[in-house]
């Protein structure tokens, strides 16, 4: 966008509203707006306390965890489902209920299931992730050029062959985008299982700075979340980008 | 609609002939529908035989059938004398889409038929080179398909046939998709493929002229249920010089046979 001439960088709106938060902060509109610069102050100050630090260990943990499953089972889970119509119609039902399903409402079972430690919150994490990566490789595979798998099997291209030097590559894009928005989703899976199911990582200082009112570190914490959050997207959807070229080609 | 099967194999082909693929008696349905139909030919070794017709007389499904990628409903295919039961390092396929891998540079394209057949990556790049060169596309062997043209796509796909060096080379209208100049001079180039490499070439296409053009041998298929109406042998053609063919009177009298005896299954 161009503003008197000034091509102004992306996400510079951002500026805009730090400084409104800055100022309702500032005329003490409510006690739950600290200002912004106060939050900031704070975040410093946190970030290098212990139990900061042990709440990004192991959220980053369950995250990393619940993430790696739900690509590693997905992906082949998806590609499977999208070349063979048994398992396909066998499965997608499931994926599709637990896609759109409120997966919180599942957490106390997994509870009594996995117990209330950190694997109970891996595995919400991985259920979060999992569905759209598993819906996303199986529409990849679907839109598979005919003539690409005629043609690896013209040239005797064994089962696994097929599978990994063409299903995968054809459907790569999809299943980058999948992955983006399974990762997205299991940021929230990471915390609801820590919120619910053990008091642990960032769910145990969210916890701790709500319940004692410390809104400038329940902020910090909230901001950091965020723009891990956002990091991780954006990462992801610069890798989307570069394997998309082909993409609109195929 | 059920008219009598003419044999028109065992007079019209020469019994000389050293013969690469036969079909037998193939017949081929989907469901309910007979896209095939007890349908017996013969493709003379070293030869370029077209198979032409209509839209939906079924060639593209005899190609495939050929080339093992479909089974057949009834009869048999053999290749050298062996029955066909799947594809086989005997037949190379030429796609009319190109089939090219989008993620994969042309050099990598035109070896992965010796890549799937495990041929180590050094050997593999040589030969591909070597064809790279052959079908005049060297220096673009880092490209990738999205960088180059349709008519170049296909000397892609051409090339990858080529390089796994089969006996047979099966063309599904490989040059409908690029323009009409370029295709013009594909057909050149086939015709000194077909004389400078022993391979025998079976080819689709659904343009007379352009069959009438390549062909040692041309079969006219007729459409549901498909079977081979006529054998056509330009002969006299093979002998005359490129540049000309296309004013020959033989050349156009062929041609306008073909289209009067096609001219009542075109709707």
């Amino acid at each position: 966008m161009k503003i008197f001439g000034i091509r102004l960088p992306r996400m510079s709106s951002l500026i805009l509203w730090g400084l409104l938060w800055e100022i309702i902060g500032r005329i003490e509109f409510s006690f739950f707006v600290p200002p912004l610069s106060a939050v900031f102050a704070t975040l410093f100050e946190i970030i290098g306390t212990a139990a900061f630090q042990k709440a990004m260990y192991e959220t980053s943990y369950a995250f990393i965890s619940g993430v790696f499953f739900a690509i590693v089972i997905g992906i082949p889970t998806g590609i499977i489902m999208g070349k063979n119509r048994l398992i396909d119609e066998l499965l997608l039902p499931w994926v599709n209920i637990f896609l759109s399903a409120p997966l919180t409402a599942l957490v106390p079972v997994l509870m009594v299931l996995f117990g209330f430690g950190m694997k109970s919150i891996i595995i919400t994490t991985t259920l979060f992730a999992i569905w759209i990566i598993i819906l996303n490789a199986r529409a990849g595979v679907m839109q598979i050029n005919r003539s690409l798998i005629e043609m690896a099997h013209s040239f005797g291209a064994s089962s696994w062959e097929a599978f990994s030097k063409i299903y995968f590559w054809a459907a790569l894009p999809e299943i980058l985008g999948g992955v983006r928005i399974g990762v997205i989703r299991a940021v929230k899976g990471v915390i609801i299982g820590q919120l619910l199911i053990s008091i642990v990582g960032f769910g145990a200082l969210f916890e701790l700075y709500s319940a004692n009112f410390l809104m400038k570190h329940f902020w910090a914490v909230l901001i950091v979340l965020f723009a891990l959050a956002f990091t991780i997207s954006e990462v992801l959807a610069y890798l989307e980008r570069r394997v998309s070229y082909y993409a609109a080609k195929r | 609609m059920a008219m009598p099967q003419t044999n028109a194999l065992s007079e019209e082909s020469p019994s000389t002939a050293d013969i690469a693929v036969s079909a037998r008696n193939v017949s081929k349905n989907y469901d309910n529908v007979e896209a095939l139909k007890d349908l017996s030919l013969e493709f003379p070794r070293g030869q370029l035989t077209s198979l032409l017709g209509p839209s939906g007389c079924g060639k593209t499904t005899l190609l495939k059938i050929i080339a093992g990628l479909l089974e057949p409903s009834a009869g048999t295919v053999h290749v050298n004398g062996q029955a066909v039961t799947g594809p086989g390092p005997d037949r190379a396929f030429v796609f009319q889409d190109f089939a090219l891998l989008p993620w994969a540079s042309v050099i990598r394209n035109v070896a992965f038929g010796l890549e799937l057949r495990g041929v180590a990556t050094s050997e593999r790049e040589a030969i591909a080179e070597k064809y790279i060169n052959d079908v005049g596309l060297s220096g673009f062997e880092k490209s990738y398909p999205h960088e180059l043209s349709g008519g170049m796509r296909q000397r892609v796909g051409l090339a990858r046939a080529l390089s796994v060096d089969a006996d047979v080379l099966l063309m599904d209208e490989p040059f409908s998709a690029v323009d009409e100049q370029t295709r013009r001079k594909f057909q050149e180039d086939l015709l000194s493929l077909v004389a400078n490499e022993n391979k025998t070439f079976i080819f689709v296409t659904h343009s007379i002229e352009e069959a009438v053009y390549v062909s040692d041998q041309i079969a006219i298929l007729l459409p549901r249920p498909s079977r081979v109406s006529d054998i056509i042998r330009p002969t006299g053609l093979r002998e005359k010089d490129l540049t000309t063919i296309r004013r020959d009177p033989e050349y156009l009298d062929i041609v306008d046979e073909i289209w009067t005896s096609l001219k009542t299954y075109v709707e």
